[in-house]
């Protein structure tokens, strides 16, 4: 069971760091945020295997809260990039042009 | 009243289930919290059908079923394009919008970005513009299987 | 017995889910724009995340840890759709063009 989680936690380091060589490659910015954006699912994925392996259950909580923090990252990103500000607001939506 | 209580339902299930500790002052924290979340979304206006989960009936699980049925069969598709990346052809089509409310379109839309081979780009009233990355997935949008099951969910809704 | 079959079952799902995060990840790397590389994402997000923490439900069953689990899945498979749309959008707005037609130019087919 130990061997099935640890070629499982390999996998999913391998692609992480796949997504982080097209995270230094670009070549536009948004290339690199859905690379950044696949690595947090990953770590998602790496801490909920990471708690099987050690057996020590709290850790899913870590787990639980990356997996939300994750998805404000990309939004929050995605809006610094757009806006080059996190507080403008109004009109200037991330969606709009 | 009834998106109130059910949205405090949903809340203390999901405060119940991701607690895990059981004495009398954990849980009356965890009621106030309740409490302060229903208030503040009364008080935010947030509340109503659009944003009420308990007004889908069994059609929903049966949905997410099919959807995730779905799911698997555009991934091994995807998986199949990536070992032979020659065979892509991305494009960029437009589809129909048939449904009436704006959870229904959204459903649809979420429903398109959540299948690999199919991203959503832009969402208006009546139509969609849709990037598939092949014939194949095209197929599936231009089709309208997708559009007609959410159909089928959305009269779910107005039976109740 | 059942127990068995459980286990051989979350094992299948876990190598597996590692299997399809690892041609994701590839396909990351090989799509040749960003919107193909959107679906590539998009793989690892969702058929990946139901492998990996299905494969883990059927290990933990019935308990605490598994409604954890089975709520990250949930947020992942309501927020993954949203992230890559706005991710589509932005680059849309932003003028970078959807490449259409053949792949890559070195291709024949």
């Amino acid at each position: 069971m130990n061997t099935v989680l640890l070629i499982t936690i390999l996998a999913v380091f391998l692609t992480m760091a796949l997504s982080l060589v097209r995270a230094f490659r670009g070549p536009t910015n948004y290339d690199r945020i859905l690379a950044v954006n696949v690595f947090g699912t990953k770590t998602v994925l790496g801490v909920a295997l990471i708690v099987f392996i050690t057996g020590h259950d709290d850790l899913i909580d870590v787990a639980l809260v990356y997996a939300l923090i994750n998805f404000i990252t990309v939004v929050a990103v995605l809006k610094l990039v757009k806006m080059r500000d996190l507080a403008t607001s109004g009109e200037g939506d991330i969606t709009d042009g | 009243m009834r998106y109130f209580l059910s949205l405090a339902i949903i809340l203390s299930a999901l405060w119940l289930g991701i607690s895990g500790v059981y004495k009398p002052v954990i849980l009356a924290l965890g009621a106030a919290s309740v409490l302060l979340v229903v208030w503040l979304s009364a008080r935010m206006e947030v509340v109503g059908t659009e944003h009420n989960p308990a007004v889908y009936s069994w059609r929903l699980p049966v949905y997410w079923g099919w959807l995730v049925w779905q799911i698997v069969m555009a991934n091994v598709h995807i998986a199949r394009l990536v070992l032979q990346p020659q065979r892509i052809r991305p494009r960029v089509i437009r589809a129909p919008v048939p449904h009436k409310t704006p959870v229904a379109k959204v459903t649809y839309a979420n429903s398109i970005t959540l299948t690999p081979g199919t991203i959503t780009l832009r969402l208006e009233a009546d139509f969609v513009d849709v990037h598939a990355i092949d014939d194949h997935s095209a197929a599936g949008i231009e089709g309208g299987g997708m559009a007609a099951k959410v159909s089928w969910l959305e009269r779910g809704r107005e039976i109740d | 017995m059942v127990d068995i079959v459980l286990d051989w079952v979350s094992w299948l799902m876990l190598l597996s889910g590692g299997l399809v995060a690892v041609i994701g990840g590839i396909g990351l790397l090989r799509f040749p724009d960003i919107y193909t590389r959107l679906h590539a994402g998009g793989m690892t997000d969702t058929l990946c995340m139901l492998l990996i923490i299905g494969g883990l439900i059927l290990q933990s069953g019935l308990s605490i840890l598994s409604i954890k689990l089975a709520l990250i899945l949930l947020f992942m498979l309501f927020t993954a759709p949203t992230a890559a749309h706005a991710l589509a959008r932005a680059a849309m707005v932003d003028g970078v063009e959807p490449q259409t037609g053949e792949g890559e130019p070195s291709s024949n087919t």
